[in-house]
């Protein structure tokens, strides 16, 4: 460490004003304060404080998405190879071609981020954020594996700046970045966003896995063939290759969809971690799932034909698409959900009233997990308005009472 | 008498906590200092000057817009030195002891009002709202008396006043002349005294239930328009004795406590003495020694003075892991944090903790949920408060209720925040900016 800290200190004089290199003076401090906690002490009220900070917060996020980043490359492997007809190779093998897959969509996703907060926090002579940390990550894994990388890095671009640094950045924003990325994507490009082609690549990743679909091959999701259901019962959903699937697969996540959104079991794993670690509300977490329940359960008792995902079964329902990712990743950020505890009850209830709601009775959006929570990040200030008012004319009321 | 059941907050166990009930005696300080600071909304207009002598209880300045709120000497001596900082603000007047005896005797004939504003007793008491020391002018709703200190390796106040239960009675009779309403005793379960013209309270939960301003919350909150004051059970009995016999006592048990001490005790000195007499044969070289406690104290040097609202001397070390490597990363259960995302949480909460003064992160946006209403047992809606004061939106401030807070009410709001955000200082400038606007 003491050789690293030397030379640290031996190149600080470059980054500092005057110096060669003064125009990445935040770089540098982002770097020195990544690799050694500041010494600074406490200048003015409390003494002592606690020993977390945002970097540790915002790790601990990234860690509760490990469970699902690795099954999801995990996922992309194994729909790649049903569907050239190769179910047979190796859960590594399968992994390895996830894992190229997904590399160059993190890659970008970070490196075009992280690059505009650089940018941003040496312009306002600002400490770097740790915000983009979790965003970075949760891109690639809300995007379909087949959208083109230029797409990821423009939406990338417009949401940072647009939806994070002219707010003010990490702690301002209103709209959640990542989801921003990917309504941007899906208003933008719609025709690569949904369907046959988007969820399950066909093609080699680094000339791994070369090979041509099958003919039975359809990279419909499961919602996606709900959507298009006809009569009045529920055609038995089926895989990239046409054989049935069960919702216990669709727990488990071995069904075509967004790399991180498919597997219910390693969101839960992630979930427990946010949890347990307090990192994430469990108020939001569980009126996101008990909404969206409720609100499934409701379309559930009048089924129709004209609007097929009132098909299926309400607990099912929880297990397809990215209800379940959003409701413990992207509902619980703190920054552009609901603020007050009841606040977070209501707010929570109504992502899952809402995810469902566009879900089924819009035949043009099949997944709408993902746009109720944008939806509920515009109105979480007003719910909170009004959880505050109350307060303000309690207050008010006990003056008048005395 | 109630007794309240407070959920919220938390209390930091730390090392160095005074174990033995023995009190010292502290040496002879070779001076003596008051620091117009301690007198929150005071400005001082000195009455003396360098080379005058004073007797102890004599004021040594007054407040610039209440003339009769004086601050007193605690000793009979010369005045040293009237020390200024920048723009000629005083910072403190130190006085030379003759070391003899002579004490200023008040006419406990005059009515109590005189009689605490003449005696220096005024400005030991706090009024919400602004915290400050209270305004003559107006005659408070109720008054509020702390009897025990929650805080971090807190003396226990009690035993500071045990054997004076006739100075609380008589101080309980005195400021029931000063007020409509009533006198409102806070203690800890199992401590209370039955003080006779007084309404006890008992207040259970974690720190910060010793805080004035939770204890008035949680039995009669403030509401615009009204004032209350408020002080610690010392104070009280201070003003009882001042009733009784006449005179002031200067003298008070100080804890001096934490992990840069080699061992913690309680010492009776006078208030104003030098830290060194305090501190004698310690080593507190690169530690940090605060008046107070770690949360709401002020850093004070080797040659600073017993400032006098603090009945408590902690040190703690500066920095103890230089450069920490990757601390945020930690999986050490050293690196303590009162949330589950380090070990620490798994090694439990009984054994003692060490905690330098680093702030352990940079300041960021307030992003995590709850955090400052988890820790201040008031219906308050902290965060918003705290971003109303950010805003100046001073019409906020006043519906969010910051008549009912003083800074220290967010001291262990300051010490668990993530974003590292100064929010003492936050909230002493908004009550400041209000206190300017409103008078």
């Amino acid at each position: 460490m003491n050789i690293l800290r030397k030379y640290m200190n031996k190149i600080q004089p470059q980054f500092r004003p005057g110096g060669k290199l003064a125009k990445l003076e935040s770089v540098y401090d982002g770097m020195e304060t990544f690799l050694f906690t500041p010494n600074t002490t406490s200048r003015c009220g409390a003494h002592i404080h606690d020993g977390n900070d945002m970097k540790r917060t915002m790790i601990t996020v990234v860690v509760a998405l490990l469970p699902a980043l690795l099954f999801g490359m995990y996922n992309i492997g194994l729909q790649h190879y049903l569907a050239i007809g190769q179910p047979d190779a190796t859960w590594l093998t399968m992994w390895t071609f996830g894992l190229l897959a997904m590399l160059p969509v993190i890659v970008v996703s970070y490196v075009v981020g992280l690059g505009i907060e650089f940018i941003g926090a040496q312009i306002h002579h600002k400490e770097i954020q740790e915000g983009f940390l979790v965003t970075g990550m949760l891109i690639p894994m809300i995007v379909p594996i087949n959208t083109p990388l230029w797409m990821v890095a423009v939406a990338t671009a417009f949401a940072v700046i647009f939806a994070k640094e002219v707010f003010g950045g990490t702690g301002m924003n209103i709209f959640n970045v990542a989801l921003i990325t990917r309504a941007v994507l899906f208003f933008g490009y719609p025709s690569r966003m949904s369907g046959d082609e988007a969820f399950v690549k066909i093609d080699s990743a680094f000339g791994m896995g070369q090979g041509t679909p099958v003919d039975a091959f359809s990279g419909a999701t499961p919602l996606g063939q709900v959507a298009t259901n006809v009569g009045d019962t529920l055609q038995p959903l089926h895989n990239v290759v046409g054989e049935p699937i069960s919702t216990c697969d669709a727990f488990m996540g071995f069904i075509a969809g967004s790399p991180g959104e498919t597997s219910m079991l390693a969101i839960l794993i992630g979930a427990a971690i946010l949890l347990i670690t307090g990192v994430a509300s469990w108020r939001v977490m569980c009126s996101v799932f008990a909404g969206g329940l409720a609100m499934a359960a409701l379309v559930h008792i009048a089924p129709t034909a004209t609007y097929p995902a009132t098909l299926i079964d309400p607990l099912a329902q929880l297990c397809y698409g990215g209800f379940a990712f959003a409701a413990v990743f992207m509902a619980t950020d703190p920054v552009t959900g609901a603020r007050t505890r009841i606040g977070q009850y209501i707010y929570g209830f109504l992502i899952g009233v809402f995810a469902i709601l566009i879900r089924v009775y819009n035949n043009g959006f099949p997944e709408g997990a993902m746009l109720a929570v944008l939806l509920m990040n515009a109105f979480a200030p007003l719910i909170d308005h009004c959880v505050v008012s109350f307060n303000i004319k309690r207050r008010l009321k006990r003056a008048a009472n005395k | 008498m109630a007794n309240i059941k407070l959920k919220k907050g938390f209390d930091l166990n730390l090392q160095g906590r005074v174990t033995s009930t023995a009190i010292l005696k502290a040496p002879k300080s070779t001076l003596y200092a008051v620091v117009p600071d301690d007198f929150q909304g005071i400005i001082p207009r000195m009455e003396v000057k360098e080379g005058d002598h004073v007797e102890a209880g004599a004021p040594l300045f007054h407040d610039k817009t209440h003339e009769d709120i004086k601050v007193v000497s605690p000793v009979a001596g010369l005045v040293k030195e009237v020390r200024r900082g920048e723009r000629r603000k005083i910072e403190a007047v130190v006085i030379d002891p003759n070391n003899e005896s002579q004490r200023l005797m008040h006419d406990t004939k005059q009515d109590v009002k005189t009689l605490l504003l003449e005696s220096g007793l005024w400005a030991m008491m706090r009024q919400r709202p602004y915290d400050v020391v209270p305004n003559p002018d107006v005659r408070p709703r109720d008054i509020f008396v702390t009897c025990f200190d929650s805080a971090p390796l807190a003396p226990n106040l009690i035993a500071m006043v045990q054997d004076k239960a006739d100075y609380l009675a008589a101080g309980v009779k005195a400021l029931k002349q000063l007020t409509d309403g009533d006198v409102y005793l806070g203690f800890r379960p199992g401590e209370e005294m039955n003080v006779e013209g007084a309404i006890v309270n008992t207040f259970e939960g974690p720190h910060p239930a010793g805080n004035a301003g939770v204890q008035i919350a949680n039995t009669k909150p403030v509401n615009k328009g009204e004032v209350v004051w408020t002080m610690d059970v010392v104070t009280l009995s201070r003003i009882g004795e001042l009733a009784k016999t006449g005179f002031v006592s200067f003298d008070t048990v100080v804890a001096v406590s934490g992990e840069g001490i080699k061992e913690p005790r309680l010492v009776s000195a006078t208030m104003g003495c030098t830290m060194a007499s305090l501190l004698q044969d310690e080593d507190v070289d690169g530690k940090r020694i605060i008046c107070g406690n770690v949360l709401t104290g002020v850093k004070v040097d080797g040659n600073g003075w017993l400032r006098a609202p603090y009945r408590h001397v902690t040190v703690i070390p500066e920095v103890t892991k230089p450069d920490e490597f990757m601390g945020w990363a930690s999986l050490s259960p050293k690196r303590y944090s009162i949330y589950r995302l380090f070990t620490s949480w798994l090694m439990g909460r009984k054994k003692p903790v060490s905690m330098d003064a680093r702030v352990k992160g940079g300041e960021r946006a307030i992003v995590r949920l709850d955090e400052y209403d988890n820790m201040l047992p008031m219906d308050i809606y902290a965060e918003f408060l705290i971003k109303a004061i950010i805003a100046g939106d001073i019409d906020k401030m006043e519906k969010l209720g910051i008549f009912e807070v003083a800074p220290e009410d967010f001291a262990l709001a300051e010490y668990a925040d993530t974003s590292k955000l100064e929010l003492q200082r936050i909230v002493r400038e908004g009550l400041d900016k209000l206190r300017n606007e409103m008078e």
